[in-house]
């Protein structure tokens, strides 16, 4: 049983805990993500790992509620154990010294694009950080992006704090400026690395993404994340998380992220009607 | 001298029509009166012409006469020697390759039905015994052997080193224990409680458990090295399915044979949404393969509700690698059998999602480098099979997950681990077994594997 230690709501929905995991945290680099199951009924879904602190045997996961499983996830508490953590899974991001770096966040993908872009600075990057969210309300990790690069700049889809556009808009301007830019790491939903991947392409910029497709045992066994990059096939949870995103089928992997919307959706109304039933 | 009975005693199974609705077990096992009608067909004989065909070596005329003086519990004590996992072979052991066909019986008759009198014992001690203490070594020798996966290989080798007074742990990658026994085999075949009971008595021997630990990601074979072990058996499995390299494998609908029985086995997801797993159920399913695992993935798509089930193979019916019992078990179902047949794409709707598999007939030319003949396309013969759901059970490559880890133990140029004949790898005191090792297999050769690796591991710790 691995037992949750701190719990931080960061947003509305979005949520860190903190996690007694000492043989995960031992060996946990940035890039890399844990396989979570909550009980016996439990699904397993993979989530990166946030931080780590390997004396304290301690790692941290930020998720947003947006299934069954990361709702009741969100009901735990200090104290309350979770049945299984495996891992660390991937292969860790490769973190080198390149040069100037832009990394980029969209929504809860700045809680993996955190410990990279930490990494990348301890590594003499100069980083230039982009985080983007809808509203103001979604916006997290402010604060730990500030201090992880060297300049960050925060865009919210309505305008509700810094600039009113999306992450690329913010991208262009950089590009634009002329500074040269050897790598971006951009990380977040499929439709907005989409969007950096083909802006990037245009300016012949190399650009690393974290996939995050379905996942079941994460060890390579089951083959349900796999994903098209450069015509063949690749499974996420070994192959990557990270891979190139000149290559990467973008429309496929978001067609693969919605097999199970249909029951995805069963699935919480059956829980919101039994949470309802429970709480009166 | 009675005469002899020249048919195996039946087993009851349940009805084709009502089981293809339910994930409850096929075979319904042996009554008492069945189980001694089978032993007294027997004959003893003194040169033991079936001991040459079991993997582990049980002292199959030996238990058999412990059945017909009604010594239940002393006939599964006797496999017990040698076998940890009586109930589990006594249902997925391919018996008609192994011990059965060297029966003296057989040459004239049916021979003896060793596996589901093996199957009998086991499911009796089950329920007649309530003692459950540990079975204590005599004395710890000091030692302590580390077991990576806790597949039948795995098992096998932790209950064998238990019992030469080692202390054991194994470290399983999933969060449950048994390897492709739970995530593979479905319910309807082995049922988990049965598992569950056979690494009951593995525990009871000793052996501690350590679920949920992933070698060569959460600790690698030099930190087992570092924690203290004397010895390591890896028996991880081959686990990394083969897709085809058609065009529409990634569509929607299109799952691995290990994703598919994972999904429905493992995680439960036939009894979603009391589990949270989901599983696609679809109408027109396709198996594409020909082994005991796509008859697996074929029945189960039945029993999650499938009209139509389709198993696409290559080669004719002979050909096909699987059992013959499971191949009638699926015929019995209504499974419909497409042979000679091979996909050559998957087809998809404008949402990306299955919607015909392509296929080219084929026909079978002169023996290829597996001895059986070679199956060739025939020229314009494609046609397109309308289904939702496609699941590829061609077989499992080697997972490299540990081996890459391990780069001081050598791998063959396919990905499978290198040992000796008795299971040595190229790395010092760490041994391998199963199908990472000869790539998949059967349960029992990896059970098998798992024994002879002890033997040279108890041989090195002690000479």
């Amino acid at each position: 049983m691995f037992k949750i230690l701190a719990k931080k709501i960061l947003a509305s929905g979005i949520k860190l805990f903190e996690i007694e995991a000492p043989l995960v945290a031992r060996k946990a680099l940035p890039g890399q993500f844990i396989v979570l199951k909550i009980d016996e009924y439990g699904e397993r879904i993979p989530l990166t790992i946030y931080e780590y602190t390997r004396d304290k045997g301690t790692i941290s996961i930020i998720f947003q509620e947006v299934g069954k499983s990361t709702m009741q996830l969100g009901t735990l508490n200090e104290g309350d154990c979770l049945s299984d953590i495996i891992g660390p899974l991937g292969c860790p991001t490769k973190i080198e010294k390149v040069g100037r770096v832009v990394t980029i966040g969209g929504g809860v993908g700045t809680a993996v694009i955190y410990p990279i872009t930490r990494s990348l600075k301890e590594a003499n990057n100069r980083v230039t950080s982009i985080i983007g969210a809808r509203t103001r309300e979604l916006l997290i990790l402010k604060e730990e992006m500030e201090k992880a690069s060297d300049e960050l700049f925060i865009t919210t889809d309505d305008g509700s704090y810094g600039r009113h556009g999306l992450v690329t808009d913010e991208l262009k301007r950089l590009i634009d400026e002329g500074e040269k830019i050897d790598l971006i790491f951009a990380i977040g939903p499929v439709i907005m690395m989409k969007a950096v991947s083909n802006l990037a392409k245009q300016y012949n910029l190399k650009t690393m993404v974290s996939l995050n497709s379905i996942m079941v045992d994460g060890t390579g066994m089951c083959g349900c994340c796999r994903v098209t990059v450069k015509g063949r096939t690749k499974f996420v949870c070994v192959d990557g998380p990270d891979f190139e995103a000149e290559g990467v089928d973008f429309d496929e992997l978001m067609n693969r992220q919605r097999i199970y919307l249909n029951e995805e959706r069963l699935s919480i109304e059956r829980y919101r009607e039994r949470e309802c039933r429970r709480n009166g | 001298m009675a005469k002899i009975i020249k048919e195996k005693t039946p087993i009851p199974e349940q009805d084709p029509k009502i089981r293809r609705q339910n994930f409850n077990e096929v075979a319904l096992g042996y009554s008492e009166e069945d189980a001694l009608r089978e032993a007294s067909r027997c004959l003893g004989c003194k040169d033991s012409p079936c001991l040459a065909g079991c993997p582990v070596e049980i002292d199959i005329p030996a238990f058999i006469s412990l059945i017909k003086e009604r010594d239940y519990l002393g006939a599964v004590r006797k496999i017990k020697e040698k076998n940890a996992l009586p109930a589990i072979c006594g249902r997925v052991c391919p018996q008609e390759t192994q011990c059965e066909q060297y029966c003296t019986l057989g040459k004239r008759f049916e021979p003896v039905a060793i596996g589901r009198l093996e199957r009998f014992v086991a499911d009796y001690e089950m329920v007649n015994t309530k003692d459950l203490q540990p079975i204590t070594c005599s004395s710890p020798n000091g030692k302590s052997i580390a077991v990576v996966g806790s597949g039948p290989a795995g098992l096998t080798a932790a209950a064998d080193l238990a019992k030469l007074d080692y202390k054991v742990t194994i470290f399983e990658a999933l969060h449950k224990t048994g390897g492709v026994l739970v995530y593979g085999i479905p319910e309807f075949r082995l049922p988990k409680a049965i598992v569950e009971q056979e690494v009951e008595f593995v525990k009871r021997l000793g052996v501690e458990l350590k679920l949920s630990v992933v070698i060569g990601r959460t600790l690698t074979i030099d930190d087992l090295f570092s924690e203290g072990y004397d010895a390591i058996f890896v028996g991880v499995g081959a686990g990394l399915p083969h897709f085809m390299d058609i065009p529409g494998e990634n569509l929607n609908g299109v799952y691995s044979a290990n994703e598919y029985l994972t999904r429905v086995n493992l995680m439960k997801a036939y009894l979603f949404p009391e589990y949270d797993t989901p599983i696609k159920k679809g109408k027109r399913v396709a198996v594409v393969g020909g082994g005991n695992v796509a008859m697996d993935a074929a029945r189960t798509a039945l029993r999650l509700g499938a009209d139509q089930v389709f198993i696409i193979y290559r080669r004719s019916q002979v050909e096909m690698p699987a059992r013959r019992e499971e191949v009638h078990h699926a015929e019995e179902e209504g499974i419909e059998f497409k042979t000679l047949t091979n996909p050559t794409r998957i087809i998809g709707d404008k949402q990306g999602w299955v919607k015909e598999i392509e296929c080219i007939r084929m026909e079978l030319g002169e023996p290829d480098d597996s001895g059986r003949r070679r199956p060739i396309p025939i020229e314009g013969s494609l046609f397109k099979i309308e289904v939702d759901i496609v699941v590829m059970a061609i077989g499992n490559g080697a997972n490299p997950l540990l081996t890459s880890a391990t780069p001081d133990m050598a791998i063959n140029k396919w990905g499978y681990i290198i040992t000796d004949d008795e299971g040595r790898t190229t790395k010092k005191g760490v041994y391998a077994g199963g199908d990472i090792v000869t790539g998949s297999a059967t349960v029992i050769s990896a059970m098998g594997a798992g024994k002879r690796a002890v033997r040279a591991i108890h041989k090195d710790l002690t000479e």
